[in-house]
């Protein structure tokens, strides 16, 4: 499989030292990358270099060969690096169907729209059920779907999705499950933070454990998930 | 014996119905789990005990006295504390400030007096240890990650050391080694008389900790009783577990 994200020697902080300590990692096209870690070891962090929200201090960034390097977030959302934040980002006042149609703001072709609209719809219901509805209106959960559902409006080369399944009830965290799995195999490379992280890494073809800031171990999601060191210190004996 | 006491509890938002005619009851020294699908009520219910929003019908007593009606400053006072589902910390305040404005039920003022704090200082570096949020005992509380936050809240909530704690979603976001430990802690907690009523969605969490589980299903109690018997239960299976 080709590459299609590199990073090599990322280092990056918020003003305070860096977060990111040298940061190595390769997603190929058609993978499903999961990145696991204790909290504060700048699994987010490299989120929002990749998405340019953060500038690195030293190190590369790669999309298809090209360096990133400079490249505002809107360059790099067109080059189809979308990422869905861990926080809510759904507009609370403005419609489900609003927010979803947004996900293209940057789509001129207005036939395009609308078959893409249908298509998330088939995916994602609550979004025709609920459309008329201001986004706050909606539960935590379903407005995570609705979060999906405006990301794919622009058919992304690369999704990123940090802790897609945080707030989600089982059923719900099933469906995101499957469905991050079910684009996965449609085609489409994703990148997802999890620290419900056996589910995480059990879906994953690749899968990273980061440590402060720096990637400690990697290797196939299921090698990963089964390395007694890592259950012992990341993933806990039942959870 | 009731801690808390929620009686026929209702509230709408427009023409959602959130909570509908909910009754629960948290005993005191239990661990409650508070179970439901997402949009059942659960969080609109914390908001109502805890005065955050006004409820439309029914009742809330604490310690058989009614709350319902006072604020949330009052509310903490009289011993409840809480966690939000998004950690709310003062981005401003280093960590382990924010881990002093809730020691004394004075709160802020004796902060900025020059009141003797190295007990609370060491109380509080203990428990940022604990939650392995130390090393950014000085970092304010805006730069840290999401996890980090959540943890910080929950840190701070416990200093003020309340008769009962309610979390929202105290796992969620959090690496799941540590949340081995937090459950530990919150047994620790429980077994020197502090009661809690917890909202999670992490059902090994839930199941492994609480001691009583009451599940939410559009915005009505539709089981409670001990985990493994909610568990079972078909409606519970159902609306929530799935099969």
């Amino acid at each position: 499989m080709p590459v299609l994200l590199e990073l090599v020697g990322v280092r990056a902080g918020y003003g305070g030292g860096d977060i990111l300590q040298g940061v190595d990692l390769n997603i190929d096209e058609g993978s499903l990358t999961c990145i696991v870690g204790p909290n504060g070891a700048g699994k987010s962090t490299v989120l929002r270099v990749i998405s340019g929200l953060l500038r690195p201090s030293m190190g590369t960034v790669r999309f298809r060969g090209e360096s990133l390097a400079g490249r505002s977030p809107r360059a790099i959302l067109a080059r189809g690096i979308v990422q869905v934040p861990q926080e809510r980002s759904l507009f609370p006042t403005m419609s489900v169907w609003e927010n979803v149609r947004l996900g293209a703001f940057s789509v001129r072709d207005r036939r395009l729209v609308e078959r893409r609209l249908a298509t998330v719809c088939e995916m994602f219901p609550i979004v025709a059920e609920r459309r008329r509805e201001p986004a706050a209106s909606l539960s935590g959960g379903q407005q995570k779907l609705v979060e999906f559902a405006r990301a794919l409006m622009l058919e992304p080369a690369l999704l990123i999705l940090d802790e897609p399944s945080m707030g989600l009830d089982p059923k719900t965290r099933t469906l995101v499950f499957n469905t991050v799995k079910g684009m996965n195999q449609s085609g489409r490379t994703l990148l997802l933070v999890e620290q419900n992280a056996r589910s995480g890494l059990g879906i994953a073809s690749h899968g990273v454990v980061m440590e402060s800031g720096r990637v400690r171990l990697e290797g196939p999601g299921i090698d990963v998930l089964n390395n007694p060191e890592v259950a012992r210190l990341y993933l806990g004996a039942t959870a | 014996m009731s801690l808390l006491e929620i009686d026929n509890l209702s509230k709408r938002f427009g023409g959602v119905v959130a909570v509908d005619e909910c009754s629960i009851a948290v005993p005191a020294g239990s661990i409650t789990g508070l179970i439901g699908p997402n949009g059942s009520g659960k969080t609109t219910v914390f908001n109502m005990v805890t005065g955050f929003i006004p409820k439309d019908t029914g009742t809330v007593s604490f310690k058989s006295k009614p709350i319902d009606g006072l604020g949330p400053d009052r509310i903490y006072q009289l011993g409840i504390g809480r966690t939000f589902q998004l950690a709310r910390i003062f981005p401003r305040l280093t960590a382990l400030e924010n881990m002093l404005v809730p020691v004394r039920r004075k709160g802020l003022r004796a902060l900025f007096s020059r009141a003797d704090w190295s007990d609370e200082r060491v109380r509080a570096m203990e428990m940022l240890e604990f939650l392995d949020i130390a090393q950014v005992a000085n970092t304010v509380g805006g730069a840290l990650s999401y996890g980090q936050r959540k943890l910080l809240e929950l840190g701070a909530v416990l200093m003020a050391e309340p008769e009962l704690v309610l979390l929202d979603e105290p796992a969620g976001g959090v690496n799941p080694a540590l949340l081995e430990k937090i459950g530990e802690h919150i047994r620790r907690l429980n077994s020197r008389g502090i009661t809690f009523l917890v909202v999670e969605h992490n059902m090994s969490f839930v199941m492994n900790l609480c001691t009583e589980v009451v599940v939410l299903h559009r915005g009505r109690a539709i089981a409670s009783g001990k985990p493994d018997s909610v568990r079972q239960e078909p409606a519970v299976l159902d609306a929530y577990l799935g099969a």
